[in-house]
């Protein structure tokens, strides 16, 4: 369960998040969705410590974000999180089967290096990557290739919270229909509870439990997927029909 | 306009902008040892540190020491004999190059090709969210980045220092014996009773401090980069500039230290 009550972050004068409230229920499927720039990557890197908010206050299961602070509680708290990085910032010193078997080379959860060799692999065919991809370098791929590594990096430890920074943004209508479903599949079977941000209409739909649409830096609306086309509210609706017209400025 | 208006105002600010800076390093460079003494270690990256820093930068330590000491050579001869005293050129180059040019030099050329290189690479992973990655991976920075490189400039700087020492050395003897008429056996004698132990400990303890130096500073400005590829090359530049006027202040302070009676 993840709760935001309240965050507000500026960076210089710019406000960013202006009083973001958000639940996430244990084992859902959250999906945000809003204009560009307007903070949805900045409140997951708030929720794992990347930002620290200026105000307000973000809580994992009850336990307050802020005062997770020694090594070993971060680690802890940072173990049952992964994260797909909007631009997949994947380590391009190292191959990419270590890129995706990262957490299991090295700290709490590290084995020895045949089994994560073949976790990692065993992850890059759920992404729709053969084997041969694990000796290239990220700077081999294409930017497709990248993002679905990124996303077996993210999904390597199984871990129990997992976020999603555009999961399917430079993939092809059928490699984003594999990643949906993957999505959906970790979040069904592995009972893992998801963040996912898309600007991908079909992805909400297929991913999600629960919408949340920032505007403004405030969650202008929130609600179960069901409920989001008869939702009355005319930013959303504007958003979810892509038009050019209606209260949302097309100049930003 | 205000600040041309107010000299005191700008003087008062820029000393305060240098403190908070004097301050920043600071905390970077305790963060820095209390990282390197504490687990977990990474001996791969250590490794691979100790390769980049140390061994890929033999060539260009050699190639400047060689040069470096024959000009020695030739420029004390030359002065020297102005004053009948062209006898001295193996002690005055033995000297020169060991206290003075060999440990400047090599710690000048590690600024030149490693804090710039450093730089560039933390900063570019700061700026692609690599370092956020590595994070979220459970994985500290500190440790996984600064510490191997930090550690290993410490280690391997020294050994560079001395390879340029003696390669110095070895070129003032090559310029002295093939173009200025010194016997070979006489000139290496000359040079070895002439050296002490201290010169060669300061020398090292030199080499030591610059290498430090040389890989915190690019560490610093790295993890400090602002966004974009202009961040990155500000931040090289920095890192490169800081490293150099830093190792420069030191080896005055260390020859003060050391030498002065
Ligand atoms: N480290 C930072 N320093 C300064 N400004 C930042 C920083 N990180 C984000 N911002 C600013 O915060 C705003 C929100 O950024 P964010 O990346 O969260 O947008 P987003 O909603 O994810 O947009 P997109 O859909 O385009 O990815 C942007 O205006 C960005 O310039
Ligand atoms: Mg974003």
């Amino acid at each position: 369960m993840i709760e935001l009550r309240n965050v507000h972050k500026s960076f210089g004068p710019k406000d960013v998040l202006r009083g973001v409230d958000l639940s996430v229920g244990k084992g859902r499927s959250m999906v945000i969705i809003g204009g560009s720039g307007t903070g949805k990557s900045v409140t997951l890197k708030c929720i794992l410590g990347l930002v620290t908010p200026d105000q307000g206050s973000i809580t994992v299961d009850g336990a307050p974000v802020a005062s997770v602070r020694s090594a070993k509680a971060r680690e802890t708290f940072l173990a049952r999180f992964g994260m797909l990085f909007q631009g997949g910032a994947l380590f391009d010193s190292l191959p990419v089967w270590q890129n995706v078997a990262f957490r299991l080379l090295r700290g709490q959860l590290k084995r020895p290096k045949a089994e994560a060799r073949d976790i990692a692999i065993e992850k890059l065919r759920r992404v729709g990557l053969g084997a041969e991809t694990a000796d290239l370098f990220p700077a081999e791929l294409s930017g497709g290739m990248q993002k679905r590594v990124g996303l077996a990096r993210a999904i390597a430890a199984e871990p129990e919270i997992i976020f999603f920074d555009e999961p399917t943004t430079g993939l092809d209508p059928i490699m984003a229909g594999v990643i949906n479903e993957l999505i959906r599949e970790i979040v069904v079977e592995m009972g893992a509870t998801a963040v996912t941000i898309t600007h991908d209409m079909t992805s909400v739909r297929a991913i999600a439990d629960d919408v949340a649409m920032l505007h403004a830096g405030k969650i202008r609306w929130t609600g179960p997927v069901a409920e989001m086309d008869a939702a009355s509210d005319p930013y959303l609706t504007q958003f979810i029909t892509g038009s050019a017209e209606g209260p949302i400025e097309t100049l930003r | 306009m205000a600040t041309l208006l107010h000299p005191l105002a700008l003087i008062g600010r820029n000393t305060l902008a240098l403190l908070a800076a004097i301050g920043r390093v600071a905390m970077f460079l305790g963060a820095t040892i209390s990282h390197m003494v504490r687990p977990p270690f990474y001996l791969k990256e250590l490794w691979q540190a100790i390769l980049n820093v140390g061994y890929f930068s033999l060539p260009v330590v050699g190639l400047t020491a060689i040069f470096t000491g024959g000009a020695l050579a030739l420029q004390i001869y030359s002065g020297g004999s102005r004053f009948n005293a062209e006898a001295v050129v193996p002690q005055i180059v033995a000297i020169g190059m060991v206290r003075e040019l060999g440990p400047v030099l090599v710690g000048l050329m590690i600024a030149a090709r490693v804090t710039s290189s450093v730089a560039a690479e933390i900063a570019t992973m700061k700026v692609t969210e690599q370092i956020d990655a590595l994070v979220t991976l459970s994985t500290h920075p500190m440790k996984y980045l600064t510490v191997p490189r930090v550690l290993a400039a410490l280690i391997t700087v020294p050994a560079l220092v001395a390879v340029g020492d003696v390669i110095g050395v070895m070129g003032g003897f090559l310029v002295a014996t093939e173009r200025l008429g010194f016997n070979p056996a006489a000139y290496l004698q000359n040079t070895w009773n002439f050296l002490e132990t201290l010169d060669i400990v300061s020398s090292l303890v030199k080499g030591a401090a610059f290498g430090f130096i040389a890989a915190l500073m690019g560490c610093y400005y790295g993890m400090n980069s602002g966004r974009g590829a202009q961040g990155v090359g500000r931040a090289t530049k920095l890192s490169v500039v800081a490293a150099a006027v830093l190792i420069l202040a030191a080896n005055f302070l260390l020859t003060q230290a050391f030498f002065s009676v």
